[in-house]
């Protein structure tokens, strides 16, 4: 059953793959909801409400309850509407395997740095993730092209909503990320994860991103020079 | 009888979450104990993501992370009262505060113990404070006036807070200062007190005594003088 727009609420901006990451997690399942944008560089009144301890996004509100974080807020709307697709695996031990590389992505630091020998280094340790990941999909898919299996799944949403991110440091870092040679099932991942029907329009085109980026450099730069 | 060996050491918070909740499952396991500062072939092989302990190792299989370990042992082992709520707002609140004690409770106890000045002592004392009492809070929103986070029975988020409650019995004798402290956070205080003492849990807390020798041992250079 598809909860009505009123009922629902997310708090949240357009280029957070965390709030990203509950935006696919509703479209799988199909539910209406209104997205309340949190202007950057601000937090509303509504935020600080929902969320006093972390003042982040993004926020779920379901009727007056918030649910913070985004990885749990995932699996609230999977626990709560159940019609629909499952997003963690039903199986226990793979459901430990797709909260284990999920707690992974979020630990690991997927951003690179300025200076050529930092850059380097960066690149090398997302490198190693990126091989890690490679083979969890190898054997959390089982073949198939999602870690979900046939179907987007827990870790496809917390790694991919990732996704913009990652190809927008690819141009402004001048670095691949994503190799054909290295990594081809992340690479078929990538492409299959993009272009479906609950992540197409959610996760910004990669040019905006690298505009965004620009933007808050120059924003940080002139703010460290007065 | 299904093959359970957990990977782990009596002083670390993390394994003693696991031993929680296997206890409170009534589940038999072989304790694999890593000697502090080495790791065996085993916890290579079995963790060669982060090496740590706790691993648990079901069938021949791995299921790394305290947390998530908990997690499996609740839907594996369906019989005896759940770990986690069954409603899915509560599920949500007690993973919202397990994963605010893993990142601002935990790193806050590393960082008193390696503080050298008493005025960085102090600016971290003021911060597990502050963290204590949003948790004091979380308390009594979770437990709605019953014996624990989880309501009647022991739960995950009792499971979460209550691997640190050795230490912070210790961080008192180290250092003099009470953390759980009636004036501040008095409802956690009771909440201490039930843990400690519920059957299933009360033999896996590691003892004030165990937890000093080995701090003495790894973490100091001398024993700490008596107050």
């Amino acid at each position: 059953m598809a909860g009505a727009s009123s009922d629902l609420k997310l708090l949240g901006a357009g280029p957070s793959p965390y709030v990203n990451r509950v935006q696919i997690a509703l479209n799988l399942k199909a539910i209406n909801y209104e997205f309340l944008e949190e202007k950057f560089g601000s937090k509303s009144e509504l935020l600080l409400k929902s969320n006093p301890v972390h003042k982040k996004i993004p926020v779920l509100i379901h009727g007056d309850k918030p649910i913070c974080e985004s990885l749990i807020i995932v699996q609230y709307i999977d626990e709560v509407w159940t019609s629909g697709p499952s997003i963690l695996p039903s199986d226990p031990y793979d459901r430990a395997l797709h909260r284990f590389w999920a707690a992974y992505i979020d630990d690991k630091d997927l951003r690179t740095a300025e200076g050529e020998k930092a850059k380097q280094l960066a690149v090398e340790r997302i490198a190693e993730g990126m091989a890690l990941l490679e083979d969890a999909l190898g054997k959390c898919g089982k073949g198939k092209p999602f870690f979900g299996g046939d179907n987007v799944g827990y870790l496809d949403i917390a790694f991919g909503s990732s996704l913009g991110w990652l190809r927008a440091t690819e141009k402004l870092a001048g670095v691949t990320l994503f190799n054909e040679a290295k990594t081809p099932g992340l690479v078929a991942w990538a492409d299959a994860f993009s272009s479906h029907e609950a992540v197409k329009g959610v996760i910004p085109e990669t040019d905006k991103l690298v505009e965004l980026a620009k933007m808050f450099k120059a924003r940080a730069q002139s703010q460290s020079a007065n | 009888m299904a093959s359970l060996k957990l990977i782990g050491a009596r002083p670390s918070p993390y394994v003693n979450r696991v031993q929680f909740a296997l206890n409170l499952k009534s589940l038999d396991y072989e304790f694999l104990v890593e000697k502090f500062g080495t790791k065996s072939e085993l916890l290579l092989k079995s963790n060669p993501v982060h090496k740590k302990i706790p691993v648990l190792i079901h069938d021949d299989k791995p299921i790394c992370e305290s947390l998530i370990i908990v997690e499996y042992i609740d839907e594996i082992w369906t019989s005896g009262p759940p770990l986690l709520p069954s409603d899915p707002y509560d599920r949500a609140l007690a993973r919202f505060w397990a994963a605010y004690i893993d990142d601002k409770w935990a790193p806050l106890l590393r960082e008193l113990r390696t503080a050298q000045e008493e005025e960085e002592k102090k600016r971290v004392l003021d911060q597990m404070f502050q963290v204590l009492i949003q948790l004091e809070g979380a308390y009594r929103q979770c437990s709605k006036g019953k014996a624990f986070f989880g309501g009647d029975n022991v739960g995950y988020l009792d499971i979460a807070l209550g691997g640190f409650l050795g230490w912070m019995k210790v961080a008192e004798k180290l250092i003099g200062v009470r953390l759980l402290d009636e004036a501040k956070t008095p409802a956690l205080v009771g909440w201490a007190e039930r843990f400690c003492s519920h059957d299933a849990l009360k033999d896996a807390v590691p003892t004030a005594e165990e937890l000093l020798e080995f701090a003495q041992k790894h973490f100091m250079a001398k024993p700490p003088t008596p107050n």
